[in-house]
């Protein structure tokens, strides 16, 4: 599970886009053998820019697998942007990038 | 491989792994509670009232829905939401027809655009509404999306 980022600025406005490798299973399907496949998802994801929390959201597993996520912020080239994610098994990943 | 050894070994593994793992997650946040009660409402009015307090809301010409008219694939439905409203707080979709229809939750911190886009799953064709909340004011614009193969089954 990992975070991939770009951060583009044009005329004073960042646009952040971000993929996760993540299963995000809605704890619905089955498998093979007729067996519930248990929900595995990103549930909190906090957004920084230069430290400052920009954008904070919660997800359900609705969202699709290998989550696409973008947004934009007024900022400048060369910002840094932090985003880290939690799941439902407490396990927590991290991206950092910055503005172009 | 002697008994004894091949215990120390996979014991010591075992403490590597336990110790990597830790490390992962280096920077200890606090993270606030996931919004439980919201996202296992099983109806969009209940899902509205557990993240506002309320499910009054205003249709806004504000608030713009970037979304296909028929989703072929219910698994990955690209959807983007951007509302032209001053002092916009959050931005929440909802999907009527799903099974918990509250999909994600976006709350707007210092500089944030009202501007969110990601991919959802829905189950079969539904009203799919963004609330946005913008000066204490509950807004949304609805959109119906037509849903060829379901997302959620398999």
């Amino acid at each position: 599970m990992s975070i991939r980022m770009r951060a583009k600025e044009q005329g004073g406005l960042v646009t952040v886009k971000a993929l996760v490798k993540h299963p995000m299973e809605t704890g619905q399907r089955k498998d093979k053998n007729g067996n519930k496949i248990p929900e595995h998802f990103i549930q909190q994801i906090t957004a920084k820019a230069n430290g400052e929390v920009i954008m904070e959201a919660q997800w359900s597993p609705a969202v699709s697998k290998n989550p696409y996520l973008a947004f934009q912020y007024d900022g400048k080239k060369g910002d840094t942007i932090e985003i880290a994610m939690i799941d439902n098994e407490g396990k927590t990943f991290d991206g950092k990038g910055k503005v172009k | 491989m002697k008994r004894r050894e091949f215990l120390r070994k996979v014991g010591f593994a075992g403490v590597i792994a336990a110790a990597v793992s830790a490390g992962l997650s280096l920077p200890k946040r606090a993270w606030a509670a996931w919004n439980q009660q919201a996202f296992r409402s099983k109806t969009t009015s209940e899902a509205l009232n557990q993240v506002h307090g309320s499910e009054s809301m205003i249709d806004s010409d504000k608030i713009f829905m970037k979304a296909p008219d028929i989703a072929e694939n219910g698994a990955v439905v690209p959807i983007t939401i951007q509302a032209d409203l001053p002092n916009v707080e959050s931005i929440s979709l909802l999907v009527d027809e799903n099974p918990n229809p509250l999909a994600a939750h976006y709350q707007v911190g210092k500089g944030l655009r009202p501007y969110v886009s990601t991919r959802i799953k829905m189950g079969k064709t539904s009203a799919v509404h963004a609330v946005v909340k913008a000066d204490g004011q509950l807004m949304k614009a609805t959109k119906e999306i037509k849903v060829t193969i379901g997302g959620c089954g398999g």
